[in-house]
């Protein structure tokens, strides 16, 4: 079996994080998240288990909504929704995210499309999982220029969710809610803890030797590989495709 | 049911109005688009239920909007919003930014004639601290300090969206896209544009009457075929996303952006 891509340390990486989850709800265009949960679904049932419900924005498929789309907030409201991914143009050290723009709000010189959902869902959706991809100094901030919805909340303010984990193409970082912060779990292979260092603008707790991101088994990358991007092709056609590309031919050739 | 035609309907979007329009992939009343441009309408509100897209950009970029209710624009897969873009960086648009269950959350005030909806979230987030028009009280109904936020009523003045079908007596079918529905009640007047009109009662069938918003809501209908493009319709077309692509990069420019609608003008001439 070929090489263990790194997308494909990043879907495995998901399914752990999302292990125990009853409902995961999934945005639009986020195919790796997707592939994540997928991953677990299909691990779980293959041990008999019936393995999470997943709801995927935007997708007919995959989607139990009858109620319009209201009804995910509706539901997660209640706490009928166990897991969310939320991205950001800026994350920064206290979890907070941007999704509006950079510079002085509401003349942004950079906008980005808008809060979302994200301004409910982070309060009370109990595992956030933070993800993005670029993991550099002007995405991962000390201080995001707007706050489009908080990492954490003052005491006596309704807060059942939030964040627990940031995953980005280099690193796996855990949210400390007492303290408000990140803590470095995990490395992924090809990176080390000065590139992480260099890469964020935050500060966060570190192991002085952290731990590498595991690679998955080769149980794990036969079922991803197999039913896993069946099952990510019908709603993500190109994403599953380019993945198969990918993972035929070197890596060096690969981008 | 009267059946009208597109510039019929356009007019009921007079200047000033606060218009509601669905997310993308609802059902968005594309064909309606340039009517209401020609038709003059200036000082829109626009209140995008809950995101907005293709049709918010182009009548941002035609000059028809004074403000935008939203909790995001976007033209999804093809990238940012260019004529929105500009205009938040020139000023040229007042910002309410919003986040999704905050946007239904004042659509079903105003479907209850309630002046406001409480709901979580929100504190703590600078949506809020801009938001003039949105109150946090303290929960009465706790025993302890419960801060929450109360939205109030959004009623506008106009809904405007794109369906399969109505039928003869003006009952418009819109499945479960239940949104187009809180629109419609929240709303003085909506109008729908649909691919065709049946000739059978969709009430008179338990099956079809569940996703039917009666003509009681419904001010007026006209037939668009193909209405949503380049944007599709749930049940009965795919978004035509290269179509989308060639607008996004059109109207990168102000001038890329005229000359895409005049282009796509002349092209409606008959040959």
């Amino acid at each position: 079996m070929s090489k263990v891509h790194p997308r494909e340390i990043l879907i495995c990486t998901i399914a752990k994080l999302l292990d125990g989850v009853r409902h995961v709800a999934v945005g639009a265009s986020s195919p790796i998240p997707a592939a994540g949960a997928m991953l677990l679904r299909a691990q779980k049932q293959q041990a008999g288990e019936k393995g999470p419900r997943i709801s995927i924005l935007g997708s007919v498929e995959h989607n139990f909504f009858t109620n319009g789309s209201a009804e995910l907030f509706d539901c997660a409201g209640q706490g009928r929704i166990d897991a969310f991914f939320l991205g950001g143009g800026q994350i920064d050290g206290h979890g907070n995210i941007n999704l509006v723009g950079t510079g002085d709000y509401p003349r942004t010189p950079v906008r980005w499309p808008g809060s979302f959902g994200s301004a409910y869902l982070y309060y009370v959706v109990p595992r956030v999982i933070l993800f993005r991809e670029e993991h550099t100094p002007r995405a991962l901030v000390e201080k995001v220029d707007f706050i489009s919805t908080p990492g954490a909340s003052e005491d006596g303010t309704h807060r059942t969710g939030g964040p627990i984990a940031l995953l980005t193409g280099k690193a796996l970082f855990r949210f400390d809610k007492t303290r408000r912060g990140f803590e470095l779990q995990s490395v992924h292979p090809g990176h080390d803890l000065a590139d992480i260092k260099e890469a964020t603008g935050f500060q966060f707790i570190h192991d002085s030797r952290p731990d590498e991101t595991d690679l998955p088994d080769a149980e794990t990358l036969a079922l991803l590989r197999g039913r896993v991007y069946d099952e990510v092709a019908e709603t993500y056609p190109d994403f599953a495709a380019q993945m198969r590309r990918e993972i035929e031919r070197p890596l060096a050739h690969a981008s | 049911m009267v059946v009208s035609d597109l510039r019929a309907l356009a007019k009921h979007v007079e200047p000033g109005i606060r218009l509601a329009l669905p997310v993308d992939y609802a059902g968005v009343s594309m064909a309606m688009t340039r009517p209401i441009i020609e038709r003059g309408a200036r000082n829109l509100d626009l209140v995008c239920v809950p995101t907005g897209g293709l049709q918010v950009d182009q009548l941002i970029g035609a000059g028809c909007v004074r403000s935008v209710e939203t909790s995001a624009v976007s033209l999804g897969e093809a990238g940012g919003a260019p004529r929105f873009n500009a205009a938040v960086k020139e000023g040229t648009i007042a910002l309410r930014d919003a986040t999704c269950p905050a946007i239904h959350a004042g659509l079903m005030a105003a479907q209850k004639g309630s002046p406001f909806m409480p709901i979580r979230g929100l504190i703590g987030s600078d949506l809020l601290r801009h938001r003039g028009d949105w109150r946090v009280i303290d929960n009465p109904l706790a025993d302890d300090s419960d801060p929450i936020v109360l939205i109030p009523a959004i009623n506008p003045d106009v809904s405007l969206f794109h369906a399969p079908m109505a039928d003869r007596f003006g009952n418009v079918w819109i499945g479960r896209r239940r949104e187009l529905g809180a629109m419609a009640y929240a709303s003085t007047s909506t109008l729908v544009t649909v691919e065709r009109i049946v000739e059978e009662n969709l009430l008179a069938n338990e099956m079809s009457a569940a996703g039917v918003l009666p003509a009681l809501y419904v001010t007026e209908i006209a037939v668009a075929p193909k209405g949503a493009w380049p944007y599709g319709l749930w049940g009965e077309y795919a978004t035509d996303t290269a179509e989308i692509l060639r607008y996004a990069r059109a109207a990168r420019s102000a001038e890329g952006f005229a000359d895409y609608i005049a282009q796509a003008e002349a092209e409606k001439e008959p040959a």
